[in-house]
């Protein structure tokens, strides 16, 4: 089955791409699109039966030399049984809504077949997809990590007569092959230090490789330190994180079903994906968790920054999902990989609400993307209005405060603020409650500007602005539905006591009293210290030992403590890792944080856009300086043009004629500088053909002899 | 047949024997009677060679297929092939019925054109199945002169300063390379090569001119072969003749030239350098992966600034010969086994790549990059393979492309973290000058007046690339058709590197214990 959910969108997408011309363009719509229903149908099945346990699949030798040994393969756990049904579903959703966005599109010619093209790229970006999150090697998840990278080429590129789109396509795939620089090197570094780059044998090396140092560039370094920074440049890259973001506002060039589906809710989730597949590597290098949690955090509010004075809609939304990523990226470096999967979980599905409800409004404006153009639309285009208000509700977090009841992002993103109190720095906090403000600023500020309010911009375009078929709002509905319910759904699995948290993703655990002042869970921890060096048989020994002479002293303090070793389990918390637990214990100014936060930003976003509109206007005009450094995001392009491109090229440009043509061609033409006349003679004589004549004869008559030699020479 | 593997050798040279002898006239008919004839003979050379590739066993030690018979003056001829050589030789078979195909529309001196590709196949399969080291030298240096003169006379405006200074650099290398040999012969007393790879050469440091030489007599010979394989893989800095050879160089030369002649300095490494001289590979070794690691980001970046398609694809067939060299010389299985993969895969992908090309250049006339843009608009199968091979030349995971790259920085990563380090960066570059040559030709609106009647590829050119698309995705996903063959080989190789580079160090020990005096170094 599992086989099947990772093929079928394959198939859909070679179908479309090549197969068209017999199946007509619809029927190529149809079958890319099936394929992935068929997908999603299976992944939840898969997702919902699951019990935890780790599978896996052999499907075909894949690179093979010397020790390293790689396959094809599936590695089936709560990890990807997550990622399964949020791509196959998401996918599904947005292949369904592209029927009726892509029907018509000025961009391509009358008569120019581009829909067959857009579905394919589609299915295969899914497939890749799938193949990243299935991935029981780290070859494997990078040829994913490659695949979704050249998905999103093809389609940030799809409207391949803008300069603007092509642009910005290679500048997407060259941003995350730095990221991909990083990657490489941390895979190389793990085949170094276990001989192996299958997941469960790094998992299971992990506690041995945390007393290694490694010499990496002349220096010696805590070997899973230096290994877990490396992945994590691939994961920034992909993610967009700090410093490798650039590419994410720029890739809204492509159409709005891909940035719903690849800039949003799956492929731009690899790298926080990535960081929780490793935590059995990540709980061992202590330093590199602090340095997620503060890219994570500065990103988080870097973003949500820029975010707030945006004018196009689709990069608010872009800022908004770079943000989002930065709080997943905390609670992964916090430690606690379920509270940020929890998070991704959600995340998929308001953004992709937000964006497809953005491409909504799009499709009713007539691809005009500027706010400013907008307003008053509510009455227009009543549901995708409804369904960008759950998603912002969703988004900027609106529960009850105190209780698991509240909208998807409520409850992930409260987590995570908790969870960053508990594990994380308080500037990590601060941040992000800041950063939650910010979200709810500019998340009601595009609300406002789109709905509410007088019709600004062209008149024609408001008049004839008109509700999206009836094949795009059922995607919005269904996201909907995710939107509210997804948070409260699967809260216990992800962020309840860690006992369900521990069964969720297969962790085993072990009855005993942790916390109690009379030691009785001393024999679970030794038993999870030995187990973590990988001895079995002691652990168990020990639990037992415990279990009996103490059985009776489990006092009110007890909890579930881990004994699983690196690798059992879909992520691994470390024993002494309790950030989860003390999560729920955070004092409740912490817990509403957050909410406050909210209110806040709702209440300023309601002054200056509805109350008084002339507000925003006068205080960028006040505030020139700040509100063109964050309109130009932090001029990080500038920036990056004047330090990376422009000398690339200078220095491209000094090899090639001072280089090769002076120093090389010109030295060693300088010692032969006896040879150029003989040179110029021979070349004379060349043009007209006599030496090529002689050379020739002279190669075919050493081809004869060395012939008749072979043949004649005598048996022996 | 006891004899097939000199059966797949001199088929193409009869080829070109009967189009010599019996092959007159220069019409129209005789022309495509020269290109049939030449594509059959290419065709059927694959098809024999296909049983060399089913008889072989990788499992087997040592070279199969021997055929070993007296010569002339005493030499003699012996040939066979190992885990390593037959690759190449399989490489140059499949790859010379495209390359026949692909000059289907060349006109001047038709006949000529064929037999000299015709001879330089034989003279190709030969330096891979060479056994002897003067038979060596011959198929080695003899397969100049066919490439001399295809880019000497179907070249292009500079073609006579191109194919000169292709003739001098590489003609020059193995001048120190035949001295070697010549020396190699005096003190082993043979000349054959498996003979030559089990002999111990003396590795005992010794003073010329005052000036310590670690290694003694295998670094010396180390650096004569060094020096001829250096310049045709070619190695920065003794790369620029390629660039030119290149561009001058017509479709068809250009593809030989990339996808099998530059292998050849690679092979060279493999069958002479690491086993002949494994001490002075082992002491040489970070010479070699810095001067890969520099070949690898100066290349890419002068890549990035080419302003003519050619030039840019040969500067960064230089880069990824840089990733070969560091593979070899990382002295380890991951990086041998890369090494060779990439020599194999760079030859497809290399080769389409020139293909393409050609493709346009045959329509347009031009190969400045200014002159071209959108094509995709007119050309919607040209732009998927061009893109295809694009991404494979990046080395996208699933391509050809990836299997070398990866495996051979992995190895790079187990001698030397900053090598790979430096090396690794290639990756970013090529992403670079790759995606912008294609989004300068293939992308954007197709505004030039001239493009506007451009066709899309016909069915001859589509049926070319088809092979070299297979292939490609195929090694990509399924590399243990080439590791299978190699990886046994190449490990008897590694192991022989080690225990030679052991011995010799217990060796210096014990001197040094003897003669109580420090290292020399």
């Amino acid at each position: 089955m599992e086989t099947i959910i990772l093929f079928a969108p394959l198939v859909g997408a070679l179908i479309a791409g090549f197969g068209w011309r017999l199946i007509s363009e619809a029927g190529a719509q149809w079958v890319a699109t099936s394929l992935v229903g068929l997908a999603a149908l299976l992944s939840w099945i898969v997702f919902l039966g699951h019990d935890g346990q780790m599978e896996q699949i052999q499907i075909l030798r894949w690179i093979e030399s010397g020790s390293l040994s790689t396959d094809w393969a599936i590695r089936l756990d709560r990890l990807t049984a997550i990622m399964l049904v949020v791509i196959t579903s998401v996918s599904f959703l947005v292949h369904l809504y592209s029927f009726g966005y892509m029907a018509h599109d000025e961009n391509f010619r009358p008569g120019e077949s581009y829909r067959p093209r857009f579905f394919a790229y589609l299915s295969f970006f899914t497939f890749a997809m799938l193949a990243l999150v299935t991935a029981d090697n780290l070859v494997q998840m990078f040829f994913g990590w490659e695949g979704v990278g050249v998905a999103s080429y093809l389609l940030i590129g799809f409207y391949f007569r803008k300069p603007s789109a092509n642009a910005a396509a290679m500048k997407a795939f060259i941003v995350n092959r730095v990221g991909d620089f990083g990657f490489l090197l941390g895979i190389f570094g793990l085949f170094f230090l276990a001989d192996s780059i299958q997941l469960s044998d790094i998992f299971a090396a992990a506690p041995a490789m945390a007393r290694m140092e490694l010499e990496f560039l002349g220096m010696e370094f805590q070997a899973l330190e230096i290994i877990s920074l490396l992945l994590f440049v691939g994961a920034m890259g992909k993610s967009a994180q700090l410093l490798l973001h650039t590419w994410l506002p720029d890739a809204m060039e492509g159409p709005t079903p891909v940035s719903a589906l690849i800039h949003a809710a799956t492929m731009v989730t690899a790298g926080v994906f990535l960081v929780s597949r490793m935590s059995p590597i990540l709980e061992f290098a202590p330093d590199a968790k602090s340095i997620i949690v503060f890219v994570g955090a500065t990103t988080a509010f870097f973003a949500a920054t820029v975010g707030l004075v945006q004018n196009d809609i689709k990069r608010v939304i872009a800022y908004s999902t770079c943000s989002q990523l930065g709080y997943m990226f905390v609670a992964a470096g916090s430690g606690v990989y379920s509270v940020a999967m929890f998070h991704l979980f959600t995340h998929a599905f308001f953004k992709a609400l937000l964006f497809l409800g953005a491409g909504s409004v799009i499709h009713a404006m007539h691809h005009e993307q500027d706010m400013r153009n907008y307003g008053g639309l509510r009455k227009k285009i009543p549901y995708t209005y409804w369904a960008m208000m759950i998603g912002t509700l969703a988004i900027t977090g609106v529960g009850v405060p105190l209780t698991a009841i509240g909208f998807a992002g409520f409850l992930s993103k409260d987590a995570i603020i908790e969870s960053a109190y508990a594990g994380a720095t308080p500037y990590a906090f601060w941040l992000l409650v800041i950063a939650a403000a910010m979200t709810s600023f500019y998340s009601w500020r595009l609300i406002f500007m789109t709905f509410h309010g007088k019709p600004r911009g062209d008149r024609h375009a408001h008049d004839h602005a008109h509700e999206s078929p009836g094949v795009m709002l059922v995607p919005l509905g269904v996201l909907s539905l995710g939107a509210i319910f997804a948070g409260m759904l699967w809260y216990a699995p992800f962020f309840g006591d860690h006992a369900r948290v521990s069964q969720y993703f297969g962790i085993p655990t072990a009855h005993a009293a942790v916390e109690g002042d009379d030691g009785h869970g001393e024999g679970v921890v030794a038993a999870a210290e030995e187990l973590a060096e990988g001895d079995l048989e002691h652990a168990a020994e020990a639990v037992a030992e415990d279990d009996a002479g103490h059985a009776a002293g489990v006092d009110d303090h007890a909890t579930l403590a881990t004994i699983a070793a690196p690798g059992q389990g879909a992520i691994y918390m470390a024993p002494e890792n309790h950030v989860l637990d003390e999560a729920h214990h955070a004092p409740v100014w912490v817990k509403i944080s957050p909410f406050i936060a909210m209110l806040i930003g709702l209440s300023l976003a309601y002054i200056m856009y509805i109350r008084r509109p002339e507000l925003p206007a006068r205080l960028a005009a006040n505030q020139r300086p700040l509100y063109n450094f964050l309109l130009n995001k932090w001029y990080f392009d500038e920036l990056y043009d004047y330090v990376f491109v422009r000398p690339a090229q200078a220095i491209g440009r000094f090899f090639w004629t001072r280089g090769d043509g002076n120093v090389i061609d010109g030295g060693i033409n300088g010692v032969a500088m006896g040879i150029v006349p003989f040179f110029t003679r021979l070349a004379g004589r060349a043009q007209n053909g006599y030496v090529f004549t002689y050379a020739f004869a002279m190669v075919l008559g050493l081809a004869l002899i060395l012939t008749w030699m072979t043949l004649a020479g005598g048996a022996e | 047949m006891g004899n097939l593997l000199s059966l797949t050798t001199f088929i193409p040279l009869l080829g070109a024997g009967i189009l010599a002898l019996f092959l007159r006239g220069d019409d129209h008919a005789a022309q495509r009677n020269a290109k049939w004839v030449a594509l059959a003979t290419t065709v059927f050379t694959f098809a024999v060679s296909l049983f060399i590739l089913a008889g072989f066993d990788p499992a087997a030690p040592g070279f199969q297929f021997v055929e070993d018979r007296q010569w002339l003056l005493g030499m003699r001829y012996k040939i066979g092939v190992d885990g390593i050589s037959l690759l190449f030789v399989m490489l140059t078979t499949f790859l010379m019925p495209l390359v026949i195909a692909a000059c289907w529309d060349v006109t001047h001196r038709v006949k000529e054109y064929m037999i000299a590709f015709l001879v330089l196949e034989t003279l190709m399969i030969g330096v891979f199945v060479a056994l002897d080291l003067v038979l060596f030298y011959l198929f080695f240096e003899a397969g100049l002169i066919p490439m001399f003169l295809i880019i000497g006379i179907w070249g292009g405006k500079d073609r006579i300063y191109a194919s000169f200074k292709f003739f001098l650099y590489t003609f020059l290398g193995s001048m120190l390379m035949l001295v070697a040999m010549v020396v190699m012969f005096a003190q082993a007393g043979t000349t054959d090569i498996p003979t030559l790879m089990a002999y111990n050469f003396s590795s005992e440091t010794f003073p010329i001119l005052g000036v310590q030489i670690v290694g003694g007599v295998q670094t010396l010979m180390w650096f004569a072969f060094f020096a001829s394989f250096a310049v045709k893989m070619p190695m920065w800095p003794v790369h620029t003749w390629l660039p030119d050879a290149h561009v001058q160089a017509p479709t068809a030369g250009s593809v030989v030239l990339a996808a099998i002649l530059l292998k050849m300095g690679g092979y060279g490494f493999l069958r002479f350098s690491l086993p002949m001289f494994p001490v002075a590979s082992d002491i040489w070794a970070p010479l070699v992966l810095w001067l890969s690691a520099i070949a690898i980001v100066y290349t890419s970046l002068v890549a990035l600034v080419q302003k003519d398609i050619k030039k840019l694809i040969a500067y960064s067939s230089v880069a990824h010969m840089g990733f070969v060299t560091a593979g070899i010389f990382a002295l380890n299985q991951q990086g041998l086994d890369g090494a060779v993969f990439q020599m194999i895969s760079h030859g497809f992908i290399s080769g389409a790549l020139f293909l393409g090309v050609g493709v346009i250049y045959d329509r347009m006339h031009t190969r400045e990059i200014e002159a071209y843009g959108g094509l995709v608009n007119r050309m919607p199968a040209y732009a998927a393979v061009f893109l295809l091979f694009t991404m494979a030349n990046v080395g996208l995971p699933g391509t050809s492309g990836f299997v070398g790259e990866f495996l051979t920085l992995m190895g790079m990563f187990q001698a030397n973290t900053w090598v790979a380090f430096v090396a690794t960066t290639g990756v970013i570059f090529s992403a670079g000058y790759a995606l912008w040559l294609y989004r300068r030709v293939v992308m954007g609106d197709l505004i030039k007046e001239s493009l506007k009647s451009i066709t899309d590829m016909t069915a001859r050119e589509k049926w070319i690339f088809a092979p070299l698309v297979v292939m490609t995705l195929l090694l990509g996903v399924y590399p243990s058709l080439v590791t299978d063959i190699t990886g046994p080989s190449v490990a008897r190789l590694v192991d022989q590197v080690e225990v030679a580079v052991a011995a010799h160090g217990t060796d210096s020990a014990i001197a040094s214990a003897v003669a109580a005096t420090p290292a020399q170094h």
